[in-house]
Parts: C-alpha cells; structure tokens; sequence
C-alpha cells in the first residue's frame, strides 16, 4: 500500500511519521508539499502530520486548513481513502471541517509533553482496528491547544455513533468527554491529539503506537 | 476604508486565557472584576466599495472559526472619506 505525508511550512512530525508508515508498510511514503494540487495516483493512505504549521498564526491549523492540497484532501477523503491527522494534523482536520469540533487552548493553559494513558473506545475504524475495545495504551501528547471543544448535539453524536476512537483515561487538557481522538461518520478519517508515531520502537519507550499503523496497512 | 473584526468566543465555550488574565488581575489586587473573554481583533485596510458580504465570507471562511467564536464587523471611514 502507498502513503503520503503532507508537509507544511512548520510541520515538524512529517518525517517521524515518514519513518512509521515506512516501518509499518515497508514503502517509503511520498512526501507532499503543501503547494502541491495533487497526490501521486494509488496513495491509499494520507497523513496530516504533527508540528506548527504556519507558527499556529490565527488559529493552529487555520492556514493549513486553506492550502492549495486540501482540495485534494477533500476529495480524497470523499473517495475513502484513509486518512490521519495527528496532533496538528488533528487540528487541521477540524479547520477544513472534514471532522467536527474544534481543538482550543488547553485548559490550564499549559503546553503538555508527557506520555498519556488512552483508553480504546471504539475499534470499528481501521486505525483502531489493530486494538481491542477498553485496551488501555500509552502514547505521548505534546500541545497547547488540544482542548476538544463540540457543542452538545455533535457529542452525542459522537457518542450514539462509535465515533469516539480514543479517549483520555486522566483529565488532561479539559476535553470535552476527555476526547483524545474522533472518526468521521464513515470512519477513513481519524484525527487525534496523541502521537503513535512516537510509539513505535521500544527506544523511543513504547511501542504502543504500532498497531495503529498496523490497523491501517492490514497487516 | 479601516474594517475592524472583532473574534470573540461564543458564550458557553470555556476561555482558559480569559481565566487567567482574571486570576492575574485579581493577584494585582484589583477588585470588581466580574468576568474576562479574551478575543482577537483583525484591522483590515480595503478599498472603499468593498462589500459586506465579502467581508462576511472573509469572516466565515477563515478570520473565525464558527464553530467556537463569533464575530463583528466595524467598518471606519478614513478622516479624508468623512470630512469630505
């Protein structure tokens, strides 16, 4: 299976999640630059990587979310295609409304970096896939605005439609039903706040991150 | 022409950076301080004929996000423009 990640001015987890989609998929992953209008034919998987697009000016992910890719973002997604955003991939998603909600300044306004335990809420996603349901895993967190807001409705929306993939086990950042990472309704689109990608080699201090990947590629 | 857009959170969405401005006021002893949103203000300089509705779009496409703010739009004439 081919993949791509999307490179903005500021990513700064585009070649770490480089190395796990390699590491998982044994393909190198195409990277593609945000002024691009197009993906190499047969990508059939897309990641937003983390980082600091455009130095979080205006809102984290609001000028990403306006790139000349994104169209074919859109329409990728509209094809299936399975796509991740993690971290500020995650808030980009959000910004061009392919996911509902919005990513705000976390609670206690602090910027977090520390390993988080998630709970596995909902395993019907491919990127979910490779967990048990109420599996607990450790995957880091490193952001300052990863406060998932949504209104009433939409969470329980969420909620009604398993498209809950991962929730904090601890109060983190003030997330709104400690919301660590939502699917869309038909769930090729997964965005979370956590970083799998750094969770793959037991240098890095886990690898819990794994079968994320492996979900995703089926094997 | 000067348009200012005012972005401020919608009411009910949590504003951490509001909070902590109104524990910083209070530990500057200012008492009488009931509530703080913090918003954004955009100044935008655009020719006089300009319409609102594409001010608006500009607003709903990307100087808000309406799923979390709202926004205002004033618009200021120049001194030129309104002495004249």
């Amino acid at each position: 299976m081919q993949s791509a990640v999307i490179v903005f001015p500021g990513s700064n987890c585009d070649r770490d999640m480089a190395v796990a989609l390699e590491t998982v998929s044994g393909k190198k992953p195409h990277m593609v630059w945000h002024g691009d209008t197009a993906f190499p034919d047969q990508v059939d998987v897309i990641a937003i990587p983390g980082g600091f697009s455009y130095g979080d000016y205006l809102r984290s992910g609001a000028m990403a979310a306006r790139s000349q890719i994104i169209p074919a973002l859109v329409a990728a997604a509209e094809r299936g295609t399975h796509i991740l955003g993690v971290c500020n991939g995650f808030q980009i998603l959000t910004e061009i409304g392919l996911l509902p909600g919005a990513l705000m300044r976390n609670e206690k306004i602090n910027f977090i970096c520390k390993d988080a335990a998630l709970v596995v809420e909902n395993t019907g996603s491919v990127f979910a896939s490779g967990y048990e349901k109420g599996q607990t895993i450790n995957i880091p967190v490193a952001h300052h605005d990863g406060n998932y807001f949504a209104d009433d409705d939409m969470l329980e929306r969420l909620e009604a439609n398993g498209q809950i993939a991962f929730r904090y086990q601890d109060r983190i950042n003030g997330s709104a039903n400690d919301i660590a990472g939502i699917t869309n309704s038909n769930g090729n689109v997964l965005g979370m706040m956590p970083h799998p990608e750094r969770a793959i080699d037991l240098r890095h201090g886990g690898t819990d991150g794994l079968d994320l990947f492996r979900g995703l590629f089926g094997n | 022409m000067r348009v200012r857009i005012f972005v401020t959170l919608k009411t009910g969405v949590l504003d951490p950076q509001g909070k902590a401005i109104h524990h910083a006021l209070e530990s500057l002893d200012f008492t009488g301080v009931r509530d703080v949103r913090a918003g954004k203000l955009i100044e935008l300089e655009v020719d006089a004929d300009i319409s609102d509705s594409d001010l608006e779009n500009m607003c709903e496409k990307l100087l808000a996000n309406t799923v979390i703010e709202n926004y205002a739009i004033e618009k200021l004439l120049d001194p030129v423009e309104a002495t004249s």
